[in-house]
C-alpha cells in the first residue's frame, strides 16, 4: 500500500508547523524523518496516524494501514511481558507473539513485570508490538531513545525485515541505522512566521 | 474489545489497580452516619435509602479520575485509538469495565450495609434492584465526564463538578426506587424512569464520550 502525502498542512495547538509537504512511501520503502526540534516531526506522524485532521492537503492509504508508536510506549507496568505483548496481539485480531519476541530477544523476560523492567528494555517491548499489529506501514517517532547498540541492531534488523515483507516504515530519528532509506527534511516546510497571524476559528 | 476488557479487570485487581477503593469509601460512609446522626433507629431507616444511595454515587465518583487518565499518560490511549477498535467500543468497554470493578460490588455489598442503617425489611429488594439498574448509568456518565478531562493534570475537580450535575436525575429516580421500596409503595413508576435514564445512557453517551476522546486526543 503506497501512502501519498501532498500539499500538507499540519497543526500544533492551533498554529500551523508545517506546510505544503508531500511525499509518497512505496511498499519496501524506508523513510527517515530529521529537523530540528519542535520542527513538526511528532505532529506530522500523529497526523498520519489518524490522530489528529490535517489542516490543508490529502492524506492518502494511510487509514487502517499504519501502527503507530510515539514518546510512549502503552505498557501496563504491573502486567507481564507476555500480557502486554497478547493484549496488543488480540487487539489487532494477530495471534502470534513468539516472532516478536525473538526479534527482541524478549524470551527471557517474558514473565517479568514491565514495571520491572529497564528503560531500554521497555522500549525494546513497546517496539516488538509493532510486529503483532499486522500493519504495512510502521510510523517511528523516536524509536531509538535509551536502546543500547545491540538493540538498536535488532531494532534494524526488525525494520528490515518488515521492508523486506512488503511493509514500509517512517521513522523520525537523529541517528543512523544503518538502514538503506530515503532521507526527508522536513526543516524547508516549516511554516512561516505570517501564517501565525491566522487564527484557527475552526480548530475548536 | 473483550481483550481490552479482561484487561482493565485484570488491571484493576493488580496492585495499584485501585479496586476496593469506592466499596471501602460506601463502606466507611454508611459506617460513619449512624454514629454522626446518633442513636435514632426510627430517623435512621427513614434516611437509610438516600444515604446508602448518596455513598454509592460518590464511592462511584471516586474512581472516576483514574478511568481514562492512566491510560493517558502511559499512551495507551494514543494506541488504542490507532487500533482497529472504533473509540465508542473503547469508552463502551471502559465503562463497562468500570462497573464491574466499582458498581457491581457496591451493589452486593448494599444489603449488607442497609443492616447497619436499620433498612427496613421490605427496604431491601427494591434497594439492590434500583443500584443494580441505576450504577451503569454512573460509569457510563462517569466515562464521558473522564473522556471530557482526560488531557488534563490533576483533572479530577474539574471531572467532579462536571459529573455531579449530570449524576442528578440518577440519584433522585435510584434514590427515590430505594425510598418507595423501603415505605411499602409502588416503585414501577420511577424505577422505568431510572432503568430509561441507564438504557439513554448506554446508547447515547459512548459516542459523546469518543468524540470528546478524539478532540483531547489531538
Amino acid at each position: 500500500m503506497t501512502l501519498s502525502v501532498s500539499d500538507l498542512t499540519i497543526t500544533r495547538g492551533g498554529l500551523p508547523v508545517l506546510e505544503g509537504l508531500s511525499f509518497s512511501l512505496e511498499p519496501g520503502q524506508a523513510l527517515i524523518l530529521r529537523g530540528p526540534n519542535g520542527s513538526g516531526k511528532t505532529t506530522l506522524l500523529r497526523t498520519l496516524a489518524g490522530l489528529q485532521p490535517p489542516r490543508k492537503g490529502t492524506i492518502a492509504g494511510a487509514a487502517d494501514q499504519i501502527a503507530y508508536a510515539g514518546h510512549s510506549d502503552g505498557l501496563k507496568l504491573t502486567m507481564t511481558v507476555r500480557e502486554n505483548l497478547a493484549f496488543w496481539a488480540r487487539v489487532f485480531l494477530a495471534t502470534d507473539i513468539e516472532p516478536a519476541l525473538r526479534a527482541y530477544d524478549l524470551n527471557g523476560l517474558i514473565d517479568r513485570p514491565a514495571g520491572a523492567l529497564s528503560a531500554g528494555q521497555k522500549r525494546r517491548l513497546g517496539l516488538a508490538r509493532l510486529m503483532v499489529t499486522d500493519r504495512t506501514i510502521w510510523a517511528l517517532d523516536e524509536p531509538t531513545v535509551s536502546l543500547d547498540t545491540t538493540a538498536v541492531g535488532l531494532f534494524a534488523d526488525a525494520v528490515r525485515g518488515h521492508l523486506g515483507q512488503g511493509g514500509s516504515a517512517l521513522i523520525a530519528t537523529h541517528i543512523d541505522l544503518g538502514l538503506e532509506a530515503d532521507v526527508l527534511d522536513v526543516s524547508p516546510f516549516r511554516a512561516r512566521l505570517a501564517a501565525l497571524g491566522s487564527a484557527d476559528e475552526a480548530y475548536l | 474489545m473483550i481483550a481490552l476488557l479482561i484487561r482493565d479487570i485484570q488491571l484493576a485487581f493488580r496492585a495499584g489497580g485501585g479496586f476496593g477503593l469506592g466499596l471501602a469509601f460506601f463502606l466507611i460512609v454508611t459506617v460513619l452516619v449512624p454514629f454522626s446522626v446518633g442513636p435514632q433507629s426510627a430517623l435512621l431507616s427513614t434516611i437509610a435509602p438516600g444515604v446508602l444511595w448518596l455513598g454509592a454515587l460518590l464511592a462511584c465518583l471516586l474512581s472516576l479520575d483514574r478511568l481514562l487518565a492512566l491510560d493517558w499518560e502511559d499512551g495507551t490511549l494514543d494506541l488504542l485509538a490507532t487500533a482497529p477498535l472504533p473509540l465508542e467500543g473503547v469508552a463502551t468497554i471502559k465503562a463497562l469495565a468500570h462497573w464491574i470493578t466499582t458498581g457491581l460490588p457496591l451493589v452486593l455489598a448494599a444489603p449488607v450495609l442497609g443492616v447497619l442503617l436499620n433498612l427496613p425489611v421490605q427496604g431491601y429488594w427494591p434497594l439492590v434492584l434500583s443500584l443494580l439498574v441505576g450504577t451503569p448509568a454512573l460509569s457510563i456518565i462517569g466515562t464521558f465526564g473522564a473522556a471530557l478531562t482526560v488531557g488534563l493534570k490533576r483533572g479530577g475537580l474539574l471531572l467532579s463538578i462536571l459529573v455531579l450535575p449530570l449524576y442528578v436525575p440518577t440519584l433522585i429516580f435510584g434514590a427515590e426506587v430505594a425510598r418507595r421500596g423501603a415505605e411499602g409503595t409502588d416503585t414501577s413508576t420511577a424505577l422505568l424512569m431510572l432503568a430509561g435514564i441507564s438504557a439513554g445512557a448506554a446508547a447515547l453517551l459512548p459516542f459523546a464520550s469518543a468524540a470528546v476522546l478524539r478532540v483531547n486526543l489531538r
